[in-house]
């Protein structure tokens, strides 16, 4: 790697957009992944639509965070020139696509949660934030229709799809519960109003999944053990392979244009 | 792609009130809703649309080819059918 990765001054509102940016950007980009080999053409671009809408929202993300760090860091700096154990998204969103009911279902736990998430955020304290909401929120209520229709008809459709779809959601369980975590740096936001509290949205996302998973005659896991640790940059030994794909055209000739 | 369960939708669009659903293409779904949201990722991504419908294409019924003389030649020749033999009074503008 030929650029120095560069070190984030974590403010909690700097952490906070961070956290949330990395989500919807390595979340953005597993989906682009399925670019030219989704099951089908139509569900290729739609894949690759929703991955633009999440990077959107990282960019958005990002910027903000570079602006209220104040250290000179842009969107792309973000992006591109922190590593691995600096990058604070969700396990969850990291895990590879797998067949297509892994990528079903991983879309479907995350919108599930951004989507009341965005629209409860849109009353934040924070302006910016409030406003990165509103726009966000219209994306990922298109997001978890799209996940939900499909996992519906995966899961009652034939006997592998449904065999499929159940593993999936089996695999993909543990990695549910690191959506409602808090920590005291968000702590402080939420009590200024910044930031929603996420267990708050429990009382929303399990109904939802509930439903989802009922029409599709899938079985909801019982396991109570949670993977937890992408918040504080311990991630899953796949999140380092996605960013030396994402990164290394910036880490090798830095500032590149084209 | 088994054509038996994923059949072919003709999708129209509706880019503005007032305006008529147009024709814009076709794609495979499952069911109707999977084929809207198709027609929503794929030809809705500039902004083109307001409304959308899907028809299964198994739904049109289409004219012959071969009835093209029988249809459409008889008409070639009743230019008179064209409002194009009335002088408009300047007063009334564009119409």
């Amino acid at each position: 790697m030929a650029t120095t990765s560069i070190t984030v001054a974590e403010t909690p509102v700097v952490l906070y957009a961070l956290r949330r940016g990395d989500d919807a950007l390595v979340l953005g980009h597993r989906l682009s992944e399925w670019t030219g080999y989704a099951p089908m053409l139509e569900e290729d671009m739609a894949l690759a639509n929703i991955g633009l809408d999440l990077i959107g929202q990282a960019r958005s993300l990002y910027t903000y965070a570079g602006e209220r760090e104040g250290a000179g860091h842009d969107e792309d700096k973000l992006a591109y020139l922190r590593d691995e154990r600096q990058y604070r998204n969700l396990l969850l969103v990291e895990q590879p696509n797998g067949d297509f009911a892994h990528t079903i279902v991983r879309q479907l736990f995350y919108s599930a949660f951004a989507d009341p998430y965005w629209r409860a955020m849109m009353r934040s304290a924070d302006a910016t934030l409030a406003a990165i909401a509103a726009k966000s929120e219209k994306e990922s209520a298109y997001h978890l229709r799209h996940a939900s229709e499909w996992l519906i008809r995966l899961g009652d459709g034939t006997d592998e799809s449904h065999r499929r779809a159940q593993d999936a959601v089996d695999a993909l369980w543990s990695y549910t519960g690191e959506l409602f975590e808090t920590d005291d740096a968000e702590r402080t936001l939420i009590a200024e109003g910044v930031a929603v509290d996420p267990a708050t949205l429990r009382a929303t996302w399990d109904p939802t999944i509930d439903r989802v998973l009922h029409e599709a005659t899938l079985a909801r896991p019982d396991s109570a053990w949670m993977q937890r640790g992408g918040r504080a940059g311990r991630h899953s030994e796949h999140l380092g392979h996605l960013l030396a794909e994402l990164q290394h055209l910036q880490r090798t000739y830095p500032g590149a244009t084209w | 792609m088994a054509e038996a369960n994923i059949p072919l939708w003709e999708v129209f669009i509706r880019s503005r009130n007032g305006l008529a659903h147009r024709h814009c293409g076709s794609l495979h779904a499952a069911d109707a809703e999977m084929a809207l949201q198709a027609a929503r990722d794929i030809y809705t991504r500039r902004g083109e649309g307001l409304s959308i419908w899907v028809v299964p294409s198994a739904a049109i019924v289409a004219s012959d080819p071969a009835d093209k003389g029988m249809l459409f030649e008889p008409t070639a020749d009743k230019i008179y059918r064209h409002p194009t033999f009335y002088e408009v009074p300047e007063e009334v503008g564009h119409m």
